[in-house]
């Protein structure tokens, strides 16, 4: 347990100290709610409506998805994990540990944007506060889990900034972050499906802000846990602790194994 | 071999078709300091991996403190210590949280009077990035002790360290000596490895080629002893004048300089020729090859063949 709190406190204190951190936690996340505060609310006033969500979901994608796999691929490829190895450090709290501390910046992140957003911006605040609260924990974890696997099978940095922009990018466009999903043709609806920020913004819809969802919000939620569920167990299966011995547990292609919920979710139509 | 810490037997370590490690053997007393000397791509690195348990072997047995570091791994962390080449540290971790944080894992207290010994009392809170190299290296060693292991695995410690740290270094390995623990060095410093090393293996190509004291592996092989004298009225520098062994001969800055086979017969046969001729002896020194050139030799004859 000591050895848990050191861990944690290290890894804490590491997501505001270390400069690129603070940026993915922070400074991106909250310059972009401003801004979109600020200009988006004034061009297009129904925007008001999803700021909070949308911000959160942001918030979320962006400390996870472009924060968390690039330190994974570099410990590894720097050396940092044989000395954790040697010195008895287990694997799961390599994985886990940069995911729950991320998590924690990400409340913080969260409560400043619902508390000041209705301040700034005159935004509506969520109707139901636990599920809003519930929402905002089964994308963190599925969005971290998802991170924290493309850190696991990125052979390098390059592949990392490859593999969180193909789910960051199409997640910003089709997530319903910036345009609602009912605008989406239907191609591009299934296969917004397939990402994380359209399932929670179904759920903050149908489940927290008083508005219809376009599809299950319940699945939604289901979708997303079970998502971070598989992926932070993949992580552990092919987890390599050395770039020099390439033996893995499986093959990466396994990870794709996370869209397994969505998938499922599209074809009950939920 | 009683109280052997580690034991290697007829280890081999493959990567596919390459052979790292080709049948190896060898133990390591408790409380010994043993050199593993090669160039690179010799084995060392290969071999030390399996000791530490980073990779499984592909044949042999090994054991450190009776304990088999690829089925015991977990038992295995708190008996070693581990300095690896590259620091294996996060950037932004300062040398108190890696302290407490490494300890905390070994459930052992932490031992900030290691981080001032090693001179880094002024950069406890300071991250690790902003550490020199040496600073570095120096909190990677403080790491490696901090939980007091049975054996610690030392992977070029002095590179990029400056003379007094070296010093430090070196003086910190024989009090660790001296208190039971067995060190394996894994050194390019050939002088560092002579001066520090009880014994000695020399790997070429993944194969042992010599083990022994530094004195018993420089004893072994072709290399001259150098033979310098001087004496009052260089008698020595007489034409016509031989002694036995001596294969080549020179004279620099008033010195006669031999180079034996055999330096018995030869430094008998010089002192009774200066006694003969009534000469008196001014400064006699005998210097016998150094590791380094037996290692020389050693890869220079491999490189050959």
């Amino acid at each position: 347990m000591n050895a848990f709190l050191h861990h944690f406190t290290f890894e804490f204190r590491t997501g505001i100290r270390n400069k690129q951190l603070l940026l993915m936690n922070y400074l991106f996340p909250l310059g972009f709610y401003l801004m979109m505060g600020f200009v988006m609310a004034e061009i297009n006033p129904l925007f008001r409506e999803d700021i909070i969500p949308a911000m959160v979901v942001f918030g979320i994608l962006a400390a996870t998805l472009l924060g968390i796999p690039d330190p994974l691929v570099n410990a590894r490829e720097n050396g940092i994990f044989r000395s954790y190895k040697i010195n008895g450090i287990p694997s799961i709290s390599i994985l886990v540990i940069p995911a729950i501390t991320t998590i924690l910046h990400l409340v913080i992140v969260a409560l400043i944007i619902t508390v000041t957003a209705p301040l700034l911006f005159d935004a509506p605040t969520p109707l139901n506060w636990l599920n809003f609260i519930l929402i905002f924990f089964a994308l963190a974890f599925a969005c971290a889990g998802l991170s924290v696997l493309i850190g696991v099978i990125s052979p390098s940095s390059r592949m990392t900034v490859l593999w969180s922009q193909l789910i960051f990018v199409p997640s910003m466009l089709l997530g319903g972050l910036m345009l609602p999903y009912s605008m989406l043709p239907d191609i591009a609806g299934k296969f917004a499906q397939l990402l994380p920020a359209t399932q929670a913004m179904n759920a903050f819809n149908g489940l927290a802000m008083g508005k219809e969802a376009a599809f299950s919000p319940w699945g939604s939620v289901l979708a997303l846990t079970l998502s971070g569920l598989l992926a932070f167990g993949l992580s552990v299966y092919l987890f390599a602790w050395d770039s020099r011995n390439s033996a893995r547990r499986g093959h990466p292609l396994l990870a794709l194994l996370i869209l397994l919920p969505y998938v499922i979710g599209i074809f009950l139509g939920m | 071999m009683p109280n052997t810490m580690i034991e290697v037997q007829n280890f081999r370590k493959a990567y596919g078709d390459y052979l790292a490690v080709d049948n190896i053997s060898f133990a390591v007393k408790q409380g010994e300091i043993f050199g593993l000397l090669g160039p690179n791509g010799a084995g060392k690195t290969s071999t030390l991996e399996c000791l530490e348990g980073l990779r499984a072997p592909s044949g042999g047995t090994l054991r450190v403190a009776g304990i088999d570091p690829v089925a015991d791994a977990r038992k295995l962390r708190n008996v070693i210590g581990v300095q690896l080449q590259s620091a294996g540290l996060p950037e932004s971790i300062t040398p108190d949280e890696a302290m407490k944080f490494f300890c905390a894992y070994h459930e052992a207290p932490p031992r900030f009077d290691l981080l001032e010994r090693m001179g880094l009392a002024e950069k406890r809170k300071a991250q690790f990035f902003e550490l020199s190299t040496g600073q570095q290296r120096r909190l990677a060693l403080a790491l490696a002790v901090a939980h007091r292991p049975q054996a610690l695995f030392l992977d070029e410690p002095t590179a990029g360290l400056d003379v007094a740290t070296r010093v430090e270094l070196h003086d910190m390995m024989r009090e660790l000596q001296s208190a039971g623990t067995t060190i394996i060095l894994a050194t390019h410093d050939m002088a560092e490895a002579e001066e520090m090393s009880d014994r000695v293996a020399i790997l070429l190509k993944g194969k042992i080629v010599s083990i022994g004291t530094p004195l018993e592996i420089t004893a072994t092989g072709k290399g001259l002893t150098k033979i310098s004298v001087r004496t009052q009225d260089a008698t020595l520098s007489a034409t016509g004048v031989a002694f036995p062994a001596v294969r080549q001969h020179a004279v620099k800055d008033e010195y006669n300089i031999y180079f034996s086979s055999d330096i018995g017969p030869t430094v008998s046969a010089i002192i009774a020729h200066i006694e003969s001729r009534k000469d008196a002896l001014i400064d006699l020194r005998v210097e016998r090859p150094s590791l380094e050139d037996r290692f020389l030799e050693l890869t220079n004859s491999r490189a050959a063949q």
